[in-house]
């Protein structure tokens, strides 16, 4: 069986070790992508894996990103909800790959909630 | 679902919601038999047998939010119309297994599609869960256990960003080694 090799997971560590000073901030902003089977076939991955290769690219640590089921609003879906802090959650709709680049990058790292993609304040 | 990759991540998701702590996944691609085989396995509380008779139905469900449960019904629906076989075996506070066979080259055959990016998301999404993903092309195999990346990443989270891009390109470039290395024999 081919497993991942001792070279591989030694390379996974040195590429996080970089950012351990920051983490004690862990969890500040929390990102919820809702992964129903609607959410998936609507594109959910997609927009999941861009949110990660912008956290990844921002180089921030206080980001948490989170999969849940359906919210019931399938329809709309793919939705995200992001959470600033004590701010109120913000629910996003239809999201695509570049619309979640534009709500990480205004909404998230700016503060400006995007409120054309928003489906609703919690 | 435009790929299998994305049935795979919606029944992954299906053993989280049941509490599961370990899923595994195995693709089986037995292209020289024609086959292309699923097995996604948990270990979450089961299914209760009054709900397991009808649990390919689409117009049954146990979630409370809408009164239609696609995920199942949608993957069974896509490998019986491959010349396929579906299976789904549940154990009350065992676990689920959910099998599904499509014939390799059958036209309606969705592609496999981005399997890195289904297993990066899972893990992603959830940390505290373990995945044991392997990936079969004949007679070449790869696995990747989150169990053991995370024994020795140590106190560094699993699903830091960089380590989340470098687990699906490793995911990428191993599938690709071992199409290649059948190719070659």
């Amino acid at each position: 069986m081919a497993k991942l090799s001792i070279q591989d997971l030694k390379k996974i560590k040195e590429n996080a070790a970089k950012g351990i000073s920051l983490r004690q901030e862990q969890g500040r902003i929390k990102v919820t992508v809702h992964m129903g089977t609607c959410g998936i076939a609507a594109g959910a991955r997609e927009v999941m894996s861009t949110l990660v290769e912008e956290i990844a690219q921002a180089d921030r640590q206080d980001i948490q990103v989170v999969a849940s089921s359906c919210m019931g609003m399938c329809s709309s879906e793919p939705n995200v909800t992001v959470q600033v802090e004590a701010e109120e959650p913000i629910i996003y709709q239809k999201m695509t790959a570049n619309k979640m680049r534009q709500v990480f990058k205004r909404h998230i790292l700016l503060g400006e909630v995007q409120t054309d993609f928003a489906l609703a304040k919690m | 679902m435009r790929e299998i990759a994305l049935h795979i991540l919606d029944i992954a998701e299906n053993g989280i919601a049941a509490g599961a702590d370990t899923i595994s996944i195995l693709v089986n691609e037995a292209r020289k038999d024609n086959l292309l085989k699923l097995e996604i396995k948990d270990n979450g509380r089961g299914i209760p047998s009054n709900i397991f008779k009808n649990v390919t139905d689409p117009f049954s469900t146990t979630r409370t939010t809408r009164r239609v449960g696609m995920g199942l019904s949608l993957l069974k629906a896509a490998a019986l119309r491959c010349d396929g076989s579906f299976d789904i075996e549940s154990e009350p506070g065992k676990g689920t297994k959910v099998s599904a066979g499509f014939r390799f080259d059958h036209i309606d055959r969705a592609p496999l599609g981005n399997m890195a990016d289904s297993v990066m998301v899972l893990i992603a999404g959830h940390p505290d869960i373990d995945f044991i993903y392997t990936h079969i092309i004949d007679e070449n195999d790869f696995v990747l256990d989150t169990s053991e990346i995370k024994k020795e990443l140590e106190d560094i989270p699993i699903t830091d960003s960089s380590i989340m891009l470098h687990l699906s390109e490793l995911i990428k470039n191993a599938l690709k080694d071992i199409e290649l290395k059948g190719k070659m024999s």
